[in-house]
Order: structure tokens, then sequence, then C-alpha cells
């Protein structure tokens, strides 16, 4: 699947909550260029802090989307603030905590726990906080008008959706 | 305890540092959210929602009411905005529902693409005086 960046949601509490997890694995090729060898420096595979942020917000995506039944198309609007404090390494496993703050007609803001867990050291360690605000695309500002099919939920998400269970509990897009 | 108005400029001062990325100097009350601190459309939700979380407390919510703070409803509707410009309708409707809101001599050439040059960072104390 293309541009998944969550591979599981494990927890979802409606209207409030959604936790997610990524395992992280060498055969991604984009670890391989980030970091290739460089001279006589080896290899240094990092997950991008980039795409750690594309994980957030896709699992706050899905929770913000969740609350009016995927109807409205909901877009990553802006990064209110990304901190890290951990790089994730191949082999281990990324959660993504997400909490939605406030939410109205036009979007939503979120509050995201980025942790990772280590089998070397047995433990979840604090990776990053990711606060993140949603645009309801057809409410804005400008009265732009987009297509009526919803493009952001698409079938990505209804695999994602049933693969974590919550679909036969009823939610998703339908 | 009633925040003075010096508490309600610095808690302002505090939501805009955070909303916009900008330096606390450059939030002087005469700054315009657009033109001087580049707030953009999604900006406005984030201070928005910002207002509420700092000026909530657990006996009175501050609760902000779609387009009470920024009046986006003007942006689109065809009776309040006619070619670019605010119409008659829509200059009392702003002075009705926006009173924070300077308009100092916007009426003299109302274009709607100017509106959100009024908003400035003293236009937010005052709301926020208004209704805490």
């Amino acid at each position: 699947m293309r541009w998944m960046w969550i591979d599981r949601v494990i927890a979802f509490e409606p209207r409030k909550r959604l936790v997610a997890v990524k395992n992280v694995s060498l055969a991604e090729e984009h670890l391989h260029q980030h970091f290739g060898p460089e001279g006589d420096l080896p290899a240094c595979p990092v997950m991008p802090s980039s795409l750690i942020l594309e994980g957030m917000a896709q699992t706050a995506g899905i929770l913000v989307g969740s609350v009016h039944d995927f109807r409205e198309k909901v877009v990553l609007a802006k990064v209110a603030s990304a901190v890290f404090e951990r790089d994730v390494n191949p082999g281990e496993t990324i959660r993504y905590d997400a909490t939605l703050e406030r939410m109205d007609e036009m979007g939503a803001s979120t509050v995201g726990i980025v942790e990772r867990y280590s089998f070397v050291d047995n433990a979840w360690a604090p990776v990053g906080r990711i606060e993140l605000m949603f645009s309801h695309l057809d409410q804005n500002r400008a009265g732009t008008e987009f297509p009526e099919e919803n493009f952001v939920f698409g079938e990505n998400f209804r695999t994602l959706l049933e693969g974590a269970g919550l679909r036969k509990a009823g939610v998703g897009p339908r | 305890m009633a925040k003075s108005r010096a508490d309600i400029e610095a808690d302002v001062k505090d939501v805009l540092v955070d909303a916009l990325g900008v330096d606390e100097d450059d939030v002087v009350p005469t700054a315009t959210l657009k033109g001087d601190l580049g707030a953009e459309s999604i900006d406005y939700l984030d201070i928005v929602f910002r207002l509420e979380k700092k000026f909530s407390t657990p006996e009175k919510p501050f609760k902000i009411a779609q387009g009470e703070l920024f009046p986006e409803n003007l942006m689109t509707d065809p009776s309040l905005v006619e070619n670019g410009k605010v119409t008659a309708k829509g200059l009392a409707l702003l002075k009705e529902k926006v009173p924070h809101v300077s308009l100092g001599d916007f009426a003299n050439d109302p274009q709607v693409t100017k509106l959100s040059g009024l908003f400035t960072v003293k236009s937010l104390c005052d709301f926020v005086e208004r209704k805490i």
C-alpha cells in the first residue's frame, strides 16, 4: 500500500483518542538513503522525522474524520509544533497516541505523543510531541469547491480500519 | 478574579507567539494579524482554539462561536459582498457583529481583501475584554 505510515490502529475512543503503531523495517527503501554510507562513514538508517510527522497526521486524521463518519474531507492544514528528542531505528516500533483537543465546523486541533519501543532496551521511550491543525476542506474560508467524492479517506484507509477491527465496530467510510 | 487589561494583553501575546511563531517583540497593539504577523487562513482557527483554551476557567468556559471573532461568512455571502466590495448591509453587519474591530476609513473603500487588515492585536484584546 502506498503512502501509509501506520500499520495498525490499536486503540480508539470515539471523539477523544486514537492510537496506532508502525513497525520500522530495514526493507523500507527510504532508510537506505536516510542515511546511506558516505566516505568513511557507515550507513546510519534513521526514520525521517518528516515521515514520523506524516504517521501522526494519519493517526490524528482518522480520529478527526471519524467524528463525522468520514463525510468531511479532512486535510492537514498546519503543523503547530513538532518536537523530536530521540531517533527511531529499524527493528523498532513507533506508537502514535493522538488526542482530539478541539473541533468545530471548520476544522480540528490535535495533540500527539510519539514513542518508540526498543527490543534492545525492552522499553518504550519518548520520541516527540506533535500538535496539528486539520481543516474540513469543504468548509474552507475562501469558499473554494472540491470534488464531491471523498478522496481523503480512500481504499487504503478502509483496509487499515478493517485490519484494526474498527470497521466491524461500525467505524469507517460508508 | 477578573483579568486586568495588562493580563489579557500578555495572554493574547502568548497565544499569537505560539500560533504564528512570531517574535514576542513583534506583537504590538497596532500589528495586523495578516500583514504584520503573517497569519494565513488556518491560523485564524488556531488562534480561536488557543484563545478558548487560554481564557477558559473551570467555572466559565470561554467559547467562541464560528464567525464571532473573524467574520468568515462575509467572504462568500453575495448580499454582503458585491464585486469584491463589502455592501452597505455588510458594513452594518460588521459594525454589529465585530464591534472589537475598528473600521476606521475602511467604509470609504470597503474592499473585502482589505478586511483582514483590520484585525490587529488590539482588536483581539478588545474582543477578549468584552467577552470575558
